[in-house]
């Protein structure tokens, strides 16, 4: 009985442990680190010197720009991403012949193989100047731009975070029982009522867990806009590489990256009880 | 002039690629009767129910609900609601608002206040008053049961559709749900179709049984009638308990025939259809048409082997030489003391009836003989 129990105890810990000291010691203990970083002032020659102060906190004003331009891209490019994802989604789960519908998500994740880096830098010689626009030129649409617009920037992100938006809302629709479309059809709903009350609702999980894994992803995205938007628009991500890297002020870096993670923290919290509330499924939480 | 049949089938065939699960089927349902579609599983019974709610389409043929073709009618708009196999509720609304979703699809659209009375009507209907704003998962399975069956009554359909709805309740709760379905339907006085394998329940529960073999209707008729009377030896089989013996055809005596068992006794039976001389059948016994008396009694002679006490009755498992195992039912008198033991020796006579005999072939849904059209008389 005692031997049984001690065993138990031993596997959960050879089960656990591993995740658990990586987890610590890439994750807990840089955190721990930033945290500190970010109530310190910066040594005179760059980097970090000890201190307490919320200077640095008080200071993040002075990077309101790019707050600001990160604040509209992450929703915007999460919900640009949701619009285009959800009706794949749904094909695959709903639509799609069963012999196919592995296949097809093959085909949604095998983009995933490559770097994103040497994706996006594709994206640019296709839309710069001997790209499609040479094309729409040749046809008689001459000085169409569009590299280094908002607009691609937007489809570099539709395209790049599409397979994270795809796989919830799948996994969800995929889940979904069959019956309850059906029962919803009996009650007198037409397919338009079926899909806006019983599927949408339903898959609002999926929808959500997409929507927040974009969304903080993008909250920290810079690739992208700098590649495609021509870096003229600043964001948090170009904020904490220029902070750490080039002006090497680690201290306000730090500030700026608490910040970012106590705006992904309540963004996560607040899907979160959004799709419970909805879909009516029992609290499974993320965080 | 009989009135407008609430459910009609006529020629209906269904085929999935090269799969027929329905087979020419013709069918009339009366308005107001209680209607079982008994049969095996894949017997076709649960694919005739859902052409009639609109969920399949007949390959050939057609489906008149309170006389309309129903032929490209979309689920949404037929005066049908069903009650599905582990009922299918909503998960992500409580009890009123499940009750309430056919409701609010009534267009032009009901008062809320209406919608309120009805839902609050049909659950009390259901006798889960109060419920309303349970969630789903805290109901049990018996309450989840009950708001299936307020959910689609509350719509006031022409014919309710019920696909094995008592399947996933336990044996109590479920001969509680039949009497009270049984109750419900005479209420209401709209018809009931349900679909199940379990041959005890359409027994129970309703007016007429639709046995359903290999995508045909097998046999039609009142419950007693398809279980004193089996057209065919895949009824007699599948519908209550049943002794088959095999023998051979010895002769016959004005309607009944004489039949040689594997041991030599020679019983007599009742046919369906025309025997030869000599021709191998199988005879029907029922266990409670056999009796069991002192051993010198009776055509056959055999030993206990078994004995299941069931209260009111006992069977028995009773060896015989020659011919095998015979499951025999005894009526048990309170303080009589007319139990047999195991071991004993016992004289199976016959009680009541007269078995019936019939052509032994392989079942295989195609010598079915009910191929034209059905009506049940009411």
């Amino acid at each position: 009985m005692h031997g049984s129990r001690l065993r138990k105890t031993l596997l959960t810990a050879m089960l656990l442990g591993p995740a658990t000291a990586w987890l610590v010691v890439f994750l807990v203990l840089p955190f721990i680190a930033i945290a500190v970083f970010s109530v310190g002032e910066r040594a005179p020659e760059g980097g970090y010197q000890a201190a307490f102060t919320f200077a640095q906190y008080a200071n993040l004003p002075a990077r309101a720009t790019a707050f600001w331009n990160t604040m509209v891209l992450a929703p915007v490019g999460a919900l640009a991403c949701l619009l285009v994802a959800y009706p794949v989604a749904y094909y695959l789960a709903l639509q799609a012949p069963q012999r196919w519908r592995l296949i097809l998500l093959a085909l949604v994740v095998i983009p995933f193989w490559t770097s994103l880096l040497m994706r996006t830098y594709a994206w640019m010689y296709v839309l710069g100047g001997r790209g499609i626009p040479a094309l729409l030129a040749y046809i008689g649409f001459e000085d169409v731009r569009l590299i280094n617009t908002p607009g691609a920037v937007l489809l570099g992100i539709v395209y790049g975070y599409l397979p994270l938006m795809i796989l919830p809302i799948y996994v969800s629709l995929e889940r979904l029982d069959r019956r309850l479309l059906e029962a919803s059809a009996d009650l007198g709903a037409t397919p338009i009522s079926t899909f806006l009350g019983v599927t949408l609702k339903l898959s609002l999980p999926g929808v959500m867990t997409g929507f927040s894994l974009v969304m903080i992803l993008l909250l920290g995205e810079y690739l992208i806009p700098t590649l495609l938007g021509g870096g003229k628009v600043f964001f948090i991500g170009n904020a904490l590489v220029d902070l750490f890297l080039q002006s090497r002020n680690w201290p306000f870096g730090s500030a700026i990256a608490i910040t970012l993670v106590l705006v992904s923290v309540v963004v996560l919290i607040a899907a979160n009880r959004i799709s419970t509330r909805v879909s009516g499924a029992r609290r499974v939480d993320l965080i | 002039m009989t009135a407008v049949p609430d459910i009609e089938f006529r020629g209906v065939t269904k085929r999935y690629g090269s799969v027929t699960a329905v087979s020419g089927i013709d069918l009339a349902v009366p308005p107001s009767a209680f209607v079982a579609l008994l049969g095996p599983s894949g017997c076709g019974k649960t694919t005739c129910l859902r052409m009639i709610g609109g969920f399949e389409q007949p390959s050939e043929g057609h489906v008149f609900i309170r006389g309309q073709d129903m032929a490209g009618t979309p689920p949404y708009r037929r005066p049908v609601n069903m009650v599905f196999q582990q009922y299918a509720l909503f998960p992500h609304l409580d009890v009123e608002d499940n009750v309430a979703y056919g409701l609010r699809q009534a267009r032009p659209r009901l008062s809320s206040r209406e919608i309120a009375s009805r839902a609050g009507e049909a659950l009390e209907m259901v006798r889960l008053a109060g419920y309303g704003r349970r969630k789903i998962h805290e109901l049990s399975g018996g309450q989840q049961q009950r708001v299936a069956l307020a959910r689609a009554l509350v719509n006031k359909p022409a014919v309710l559709l019920l696909d094995e709805p008592l399947a996933a309740l336990d044996k109590k709760l479920r001969t509680d749900m039949q009497i009270e379905l049984q109750n419900l339907q005479r209420e209401i006085g709209i018809t009931f179709v349900l679909v199940t394998h379990d041959q005890e329940e359409a027994l129970s529960m309703s007016d007429f049984v639709c046995v359903m073999n290999g995508g045909r209707i097998v046999q039609l008729g009142q419950p007693s009638e398809i279980y004193d009377e089996p057209a065919d030896l895949f009824v007699a089989d599948f519908v209550g308990k049943t002794n088959l013996l095999s023998g051979t055809v010895a002769g016959h005596s004005g309607d009944l025939v004489e039949i040689a068992l594997a041991d030599g006794t020679v019983i007599a039976a009742r046919k369906r259809t025309a025997l030869q001389q000599g021709e191998t059948v199988s005879v029907s016994l029922r266990p409670e048409s056999l009796s069991l008396g002192a051993p010198t009694s009776g055509p056959f002679k055999g030993i206990v082997r078994n004995r299941i006490f069931l209260g009111s009755t006992a069977e028995y498992a009773i060896e015989v030489q020659g011919i095998g195992t015979l499951l025999a039912k005894a009526d048990h008198l309170i303080g009589q003391g007319n139990l047999f033991k195991p071991g004993e020796p016992v004289a199976i006579g016959f009680a009541t009836g007269t078995p019936l005999a019939f052509p032994e072939t392989k079942n295989n849904g195609t010598n079915q003989r009910v191929d034209k059209h059905v009506e049940i008389i009411s």
